[in-house]
């Protein structure tokens, strides 16, 4: 009986840890909404695309660019995760306004590609595969501002030093949501190189 | 030591120092965190509108029943839409049709039926103190709260509310040229889905994050009551199926509001084009039905779940083939995500494609099958107690089999050529998924009352009101059965115009008057509500000799749901009339240690593992 329940009380701990914090869940619970929003919206495109009359056109080479902006703007995110994970708050502080930087240059990217767009007539109003073109990467921008403003809300919080080793709950929700989104639109780059 | 274990700890410290104290009215009652009254704010809100949709039948009934009466005393409530003859205006009908659908099958039957019951018993059956966060349920409610004030002002607008149908079918929904609901009215039924969405999906997050998070110790998996593995799938469901909904309606604003061409092309109004070239309608309806489809089972699972509970409890004995209903529940999951275009089997489809569907939906008559028997099995040689819970969850098993025996015909692609939108689907979907999940939502209402406000409802009255709404639900929807296979098309104002249907008036006048007649029994149960919640007997402790954690609770718990420590959990819940044991019920937080008198065998084993002592559990804890 005695070693049972030292065992017991080894096992424990190692049991609560497995169990993942409840807000972190709920992200990932989030991210597979969105996910499910654009599985619709891409098969959507094929289903349509299948049909015929669908205008071809290059995609402006401004999204690959943005594409390398965003996935630049990964890497530091993380590299601001591991800082705040060493209490190197130096780091942390220059990599989360990096990220930050990059995130707003994306945004504009995206915007200067719609321009690239309507300079070769395709039009939000109109066939529907500069429609769907559209959508999907202003969809993805509007999340993206989500994931914008929980950056900033992280980028405050470790100028007054209240990201830290002992306090990561949030931090990593912010790198796994910015890491989703950046592979989101990883996703929907080479989806719409292969459909469009 | 981890974070989250540490956050948890922080948590339930917090709760066990305040579930005593004085809340302001508006905490308590309006912008509440405890889930126990979010689920009552549920529920009443989905009574108020089960009272709108059902009253909106009402007015359908009496044109369909009566069509030369003169509606002219109606005037006081739809003014402009009784025309001067005391005629039901045709778009109104049309109108009325639609919304009747619409508030049925979401605010009633989704956010009435799994909004009340998975906030209410999830924390109560799993034994957490509360939702994984009970700000997010917080705003779930008052999302809600706000789809239904736009949804409720569509209906007050000049153009009336969206008419297309509750499916919302471009062109016609596209188009405000078409129809005068296909104005204003629809815009406010996009954006009030919009919010329901969201709500819905914030509920759902928390349901499912609850469920695998929160649960008290030994509360495994194969312990869980049916109803929380119900609401669980059910939460799963709307989380895949609702984004896709909303996907699809965001196109279909875009058509609307801002000229793009999704869904729409080729369309002459007056003689002239339209600009809107290269959309396809059907893939509406491929997004729709995506939704569309898993949304009845959104509907259909909890009112399952919450039978399996009562059936079992009052029958006194365990349910049969526990692990059977859990995987015919995931079955009925798995597979309400590839039946979709059995709806569009005469859209245009592919033949083909279309036999893959009638494959694929005909399977679903296996878990659904595996339920029923095992419903008919836990009752058979039962010491069956009659409460109105019990008879509405054997109402509930009687429309599943007969509402699902028409279900294998309109799934054949053949068959559905004759009978697709017709009365007969009217008839189908009515019982299988609207008269069923009511009964579902009346039995956890009889049920869980004593839970929710410490009071017992009035048991002659609710024996009246079931047989008058079991046998009204009948005599309502097996007329409309042979209307259908008549041939009747669903959504028509009147068929006067037409001698070959002019034989089945007598019968249009007879469900009318049913309905009538069961609208009327619902007020029964209005009273016997509201009536018990201040002046019914006081329930005591476990009014149902009931297994699950929530009864264990105090009779109205306060927020943090047990005064003291959570209950540990040491069994599955359905230890009735097991033999050997002094009472024919053993809740889940006995020890299998102090039952040995009931044990079997290899609950001995497992009793002698078990470790009780409280101390012993506060040093393994530190």
């Amino acid at each position: 009986m005695e070693t049972s329940l030292n065992k017991e009380q080894q096992l424990q701990p190692s049991i609560k840890i497995l169990s993942m914090h409840p807000l972190k869940f709920a992200l990932w619970l989030f991210i597979v909404t969105v996910v499910m929003i654009f599985a619709a919206l891409t098969s959507a495109y094929i289903v349509r695309q299948s049909e015929g009359n669908w205008l071809i056109f290059e995609l402006p080479t401004v999204f690959l660019y943005n594409t390398i902006i965003l996935v630049a703007s990964s890497v530091t995110m993380h590299l601001a995760y591991i800082a705040a994970k060493k209490d190197n708050f130096k780091n942390l502080k220059v990599f989360m306004i990096i990220t930050t930087i990059l995130a707003v240059a994306f945004f504009v990217g995206q915007y200067e590609a719609w321009g690239a767009l309507v300079e070769r007539d395709v039009y939000f109003v109109g066939n529907p595969s500069g429609s769907f073109l559209y959508v999907i990467s202003g969809l993805h921008a509007f999340h993206l501002i989500s994931g914008l403003i929980f950056i900033l809300i992280m980028l405050f919080s470790a100028f007054k030093y209240k990201v830290h080793s002992k306090n990561m709950v949030k931090m990593e929700m912010c790198t796994t949501y910015w890491h989703f989104l950046d592979g989101l639109w990883v996703y929907l780059f080479i989806f719409l190189l292969l459909n469009h | 030591m981890s974070t989250a274990a540490e956050v948890n700890i922080d948590q339930d410290v917090h709760h066990d120092e305040h579930h005593d104290y004085e809340q302001s009215f508006i905490s308590k009652y309006i912008f509440t965190t405890d889930h126990k009254m979010i689920g009552k704010q549920f529920l009443i809100t989905g009574i108020m509108w089960g009272l709108i949709g059902v009253g909106m039948s009402v007015i359908f009934r009496l044109q369909l029943g009566f069509p030369e009466m003169d509606l002219g005393w109606l005037r006081p409530l739809l003014g402009g839409w009784i025309s001067e003859q005391g005629k039901l205006d045709p778009e109104f009908y049309l109108a009325l049709v639609t919304m009747h659908g619409t508030i049925m099958v979401f605010f009633v039957l989704t956010a009435g039926l799994s909004g009340t019951f998975s906030n209410y018993l999830i924390p109560l059956q799993i034994g957490a103190r509360d939702m994984a966060s009970g700000f997010m349920n917080m705003l779930s409610y008052w999302f809600f709260f706000l789809s239904s004030v736009v949804m409720m002002a569509s209906i007050f607008i000049e153009t009336g509310p969206a008419a297309g149908g509750w499916v919302v079918y471009p062109p016609l929904s596209a188009l405000p040229q078409a129809i005068q609901g296909s104005g204003l009215g629809m815009t406010l039924w996009l954006v009030a889905m919009v919010f329901f969405i969201v709500s819905m999906l914030l509920g759902g997050i928390n349901y499912i994050t609850t469920v695998i998070n929160l649960r008290t110790e030994g509360m495994s998996f194969s312990r869980l009551p049916l109803t929380i593995w119900a609401f669980f799938l059910t939460a799963v469901i709307g989380l895949l199926s609702f984004p896709v909904l909303f996907a699809a309606a965001l196109l279909l604003v875009f058509d609307r509001s801002f000229g793009t061409s999704f869904y729409l092309s080729d369309i002459y109004i007056g003689g002239e084009a339209l600009p809107n070239m290269g959309g396809s309608p059907i893939l509406y309806q491929h997004l729709f039905w995506f939704l569309g489809h898993p949304e009845v089972y959104i509907v259909l699972l909890p009112a399952l779940g919450i039978t399996s509970e009562v059936i079992a409890t009052n029958s006194r004995k365990p349910i049969f083939g526990y692990k059977a209903m859990i995987g015919s529940m995931l079955g009925i999951t798995v597979l309400s995500f590839v039946v979709w275009a059995h709806h569009m089997f005469v859209s245009g489809l592919n033949p083909f494609l279309g036999s893959v569907f009638m494959f694929l939906t005909l399977i679903i008559a296996i878990p659904s099958a595996v339920k029923v028997f095992n419903y008919l099995t836990t009752l058979w040689k039962g010491n069956i107690i009659f409460t109105p819970a019990t008879l509405f969850s054997i109402g509930l098993v009687s429309f599943f089999i007969s509402g699902g025996l028409t279900g294998i015909f309109l799934g054949n692609s053949v068959i559905d050529i004759q009978l697709h939108d017709t009365y007969f689907v009217v008839a189908h979907f009515h019982l299988v998924m609207g008269s069923l999940s009511i009964f579902g939502l009346l039995a956890g209402v009889y049920h869980w009352f004593p839970k929710m406000f410490g009071r017992m409802m009035d048991e002659k009255l609710g024996h009246i009101h079931f047989w008058m709404t079991f046998i009204g639900v009948y005599m309502i929807f097996f007329p409309m059965h042979y209307i259908g296979i008549a041939g009747f098309p669903r959504r028509y104002y009147s068929w006067t115009n037409f001698d070959a249907f002019s034989s089945y008036t007598d019968l249009n006048m007879f469900v009318s008057v049913a309905a009538f007649v069961t609208v009327a029994a619902q007020f029964i149960f209005l009273f016997n509500f509201f009536y018990s919640m201040y002046r019914g007997k006081r329930a005591p402790q476990n009014p149902w000799r009931s297994n699950t954690l929530e009864w264990t609770a105090p009779i109205e718990p306060g927020h943090g749901n047990w005064p003291g420590e959570i209950p540990k959990v040491y069994r599955w819940p359905y230890d009735y009339s097991k033999p050997g044991a002094k009472e024919d019920f053993i809740p889940q937080h006995i020890p299998l240690s102090h039952t040995p008198e009931s044990n079997l065998d290899h609950e001995v084993e497992l009793a002698k593992k078990e470790v009780v002592d409280k101390t012993a559990n506060a040093q393994s804890n530190a």
